[in-house]
């Protein structure tokens, strides 16, 4: 008899992996990237396409130079190379773009130790540099289907966010200037159902990241239907805000991490000077994971009544 | 006449929530005896507590049911001889959980001739049950070996209210404690019924999982039919992994959490396994105490998978040859379920009283993918029956410190397996967090 398998329990696993998890969120960023490219035009295919080969171009080489095992078959940088040219203006400069993408891999991801090590959302934390670094470029919005008539192809328009006039019918069908997966709120709902139903994320986060906007929205007196469904409100809370490696564990944690996320949104949106603040809000409760984490333990079952740490 | 139809249901969720797929392929196989093998090699630690000392030596002739090893210790069960014959040795064995222990190996005659001095007990007295539940060898039957006769025997000042008969049987492809309900039911409700009175405890609830729908009616018609229906309850529990570990299940039962370093008769119950409770109440009537058991042997690498009724200290090998011979050469041997059975690392281990299954498992079904970095998703926080947070003990188990590991409730952990199972980035949480358990609980 030839040498037995020895490993600890248990000896059967759920069918879910990582690459499998990765694979869902693709599928659900399917709609948004469809309608990207209708709205705005070809040239949107071809920066989503950049940002996907520059992000796994850059985790293959900085696997290969820092002599680590290779990691792009998990899909995690076809993600965030996809989530960020999402977050880009359809008419931004693909140059541009391939750099926000290895910033996002190198710097944000592999840098702190790749997959699951990041404390920062990378694709959220590009989008932040790229609109500190190009703030011209990453404010070019464009009319809808602008591109299908060619003497227009030059005008640019503003987001709802800064002032104007919108049909909620307008909105929810994405027929407003935005970044290229902002703007067609149906197409990213559809991709949070997906992943709902896919049970890849729950819903706390998302929706209570949207409430809180929405009833803040109220209570400084502005149009909930225009903050909820523009910018990148919709995109953030269900693709953004609820990447696993930057968001908490627990149900109690996500609650506040959701619930930072929307105070702090709403209070850009209202006092900040900049129209939009998903990315920023996003970004400064992710630094506060760590500390939400231990704040929001677990108690264990039967905890109560245990007097843990004395004896034993 | 047809039983009425009470069945309770659980007064509490149960807090696992892991669906598996439950491939209990063997349910309908009815229990085949396997013959006396050429020789059993028996255990002297088959429970938890401390060893016996082996009360025979090389050349004596033993038949079934002589007492081989006792001990004087008190949290300690006597071990009996499953076959006749003669002692060829004492020797040093590695048990199928890894420890090494002393055993003694039987050369059998063949014959299974009964020792002529056991007969029927009289039980009366609480005192007369915990003897006879020593004396019969009996350990929890489930998996975990805790002697029963130091559950039975509640001290002084306890009082326990509730009898709970665990026929969850939650671990895929195990079905010995749902033949036990199939070709048992008599000796399950009596043994029952007499822990139940000679206890002086309020409630019997014989609780059995949901996807066996015909143990449930069977118990049922047959207490209606034994009179028993008043005295014993049945309930029908929900088909979640883990609801038959013993604080899960106590709480979905009763509503009762039961804290750690505590017993159950500390909360007023007392937990047995459906086959111990059945086992017991056979060594009453006969006197023959626990020298076989029913286990399911199973897995894509076996040639007839099906419920057998093996000797204590019968050689894997000579299970698996029983039941038809390895398919081809198998990849991975497990004692008890996928969830929490122990890999084997020989088929050379023999069976002892608390193993309820072996599963024979090809190179293919055997082989775990590697695991890959931690996403923090946080599944294994979901899913854990105990409330843990198996993602942050395994961060602290970079640098461990007790307090740290006793703040996050490392103790806690009952080792079920469901962060492991659910993890997408196949990580071997179990073995963490059982060195995050050891480490919180010694300084």
């Amino acid at each position: 008899m030839g040498k037995l398998i020895v490993n600890y329990s248990p000896h059967i696993l759920h069918t879910d992996t990582t690459q499998g998890i990765m694979l869902d969120v693709i599928i659900a960023l399917v709609p948004v990237s469809a309608f990207g490219i209708a709205l705005f035009g070809p040239y949107v295919a071809a920066v989503i396409a950049v940002c996907i080969v520059a992000a796994v171009l850059s985790e293959y080489l900085f696997c290969k130079i820092a002599k680590q095992p290779n990691t792009i078959s998990n899909l995690s940088a076809v993600v965030t190379g996809l989530l960020l040219a999402l977050n880009l203006p359809p008419t931004f400069p693909l140059w541009m773009a391939a750099i926000g993408s290895a910033f996002a891999i190198i710097v944000v991801k592999q840098m702190f130790g790749g997959i699951g090590q990041n404390f920062a959302n990378p694709a959220i934390t590009a989008r932040i540099m790229l609109t500190v670094s190009f703030p011209e470029a990453m404010t070019a919005w464009r009319e809808p289907f602008a591109w299908l008539n060619k003497t227009a192809d030059t005008v640019t328009t503003a987001t709802p966010l800064s002032g104007g006039d919108f049909t909620p019918m307008r909105l929810i069908l994405g027929q407003h200037g935005g970044c290229i997966g902002e703007t067609c709120a149906i197409a990213i709902i559809i991709g949070g159902i997906y992943l709902l139903i896919r049970k890849v994320i729950n819903p706390i986060i998302p929706f209570t990241y949207i409430a809180t906007v929405g009833i803040l929205a109220v209570a400084f007196g502005e149009n909930p239907f225009i903050w909820i469904f523009t910018g990148g409100l919709l995109i953030g809370a269900f693709f953004m805000a609820t990447d696993y490696v930057t968001s908490p564990t627990t149900r109690k944690g996500q609650l506040v991490f959701a619930l930072g996320c929307g105070i702090i949104t709403a209070l850009i949106r209202k006092f900040g000077s900049y129209p939009e603040g998903v990315s920023f809000s996003i970004l400064l409760m992710n630094i506060l994971v760590p500390h939400i984490n231990s704040l929001t333990k677990n108690k264990p079952f039967a905890w109560e009544k245990a007097n843990h740490g004395k004896k034993n | 006449m047809s039983a009425p139809d009470n069945i309770l249901r659980p007064v509490r969720k149960n807090t696992g929530k892991l669906r598996l797929v439950h491939h209990k392929n063997t349910a309908e196989s009815e229990t085949v005896k396997m013959p006396a093998p050429s020789k059993v090699v028996i255990p002297m630690l088959q429970h938890i507590g401390r060893p016996c000392s082996p009360i025979v030596k090389p050349g004596d002739r033993v038949a079934v049911g002589t007492k081989i090893g006792d001990s004087s210790e008190p949290n300690s069960v006597p071990v009996h001889s499953s076959v006749s014959g003669t002692v060829s040795k004492i020797t040093t064995i590695r048990h199928s959980n890894g420890n090494t222990c002393e055993a003694v190996v039987i050369e059998s005659d063949g014959l299974m001739t009964e020792d002529i001095f056991l007969s029927p007990v009289k039980v009366e007295t609480a005192e007369d049950l915990v003897n006879a539940a020593r004396e019969s060898g009996l350990v929890g039957l489930g998996g975990a070996g805790f002697p029963t006769h130091s559950k039975l025997d509640i001290p002084k000042g306890k009082a326990v209210d509730t009898l709970i008969i665990n026929g969850a049987e939650c671990e895929p492809y195990i079905t010995s404690d749902y033949r036990e309900c199939m070709e048992h039911p008599e000796d399950i409700l009596q043994g029952t019924n007499l822990v139940k009175s000679v206890l002086n405890i309020k409630r019997a609830i014989i609780a059995i999982e949901d996807n066996k729908p015909k143990a449930i009616k069977y118990l049922k018609q047959v207490s209606y039919e034994l009179h028993l229906d008043k005295e014993i309850e049945i309930m029908k529990l929900d088909s979640r992994y883990p609801q038959g570990a013993e604080k899960v299940l106590i709480y979905s039962v009763t509503g009762r959490k039961l804290p750690i370093n505590q017993l159950p008769s500390d909360i007023g119950c007392l937990v047995m396994n459906i086959s111990t409770v059945s086992n017991l109440y056979r060594y009453i009537k006969t006197g023959m105490p626990l020298v076989s058991r029913r286990i399911t042997v199973e897995g894509d690498c076996i040639n007839k998978p099906m419920n057998v009724e093996v000797p204590i200290g019968a050689l894997i090998r000579d299970v698996a040859e029983f039941c038809g011979g390895y398919k081809s050469e198998p990849g991975k041997i497990l004692m008890g379920g996928p969830m929490m059975g122990v890999a084997q690392i020989s088929d050379e281990a023999p069976v002892i009283k608390q193993n309820n299954a072996i599963l024979i498992l090809s190179i293919e079904a055997g082989t775990l993918p590697p695991a890959t970095p931690c996403i923090r998703c946080g599944r294994c926080v979901e899913i854990c029956p105990v409330y843990l947070m198996p993602v942050a003990i395994e961060t602290a188990m970079r640098n461990p410190d007790r307090e740290k590991l006793l703040s996050l409730g490392a103790n806690y952990c009952i080792e079920c397996g469901c962060c492991a199972y659910v993890c997408p980035a196949r990580r071997p949480l179990v073995q963490v967090m059982r060195q995050a358990k050891e480490r919180s609980i010694k300084s």
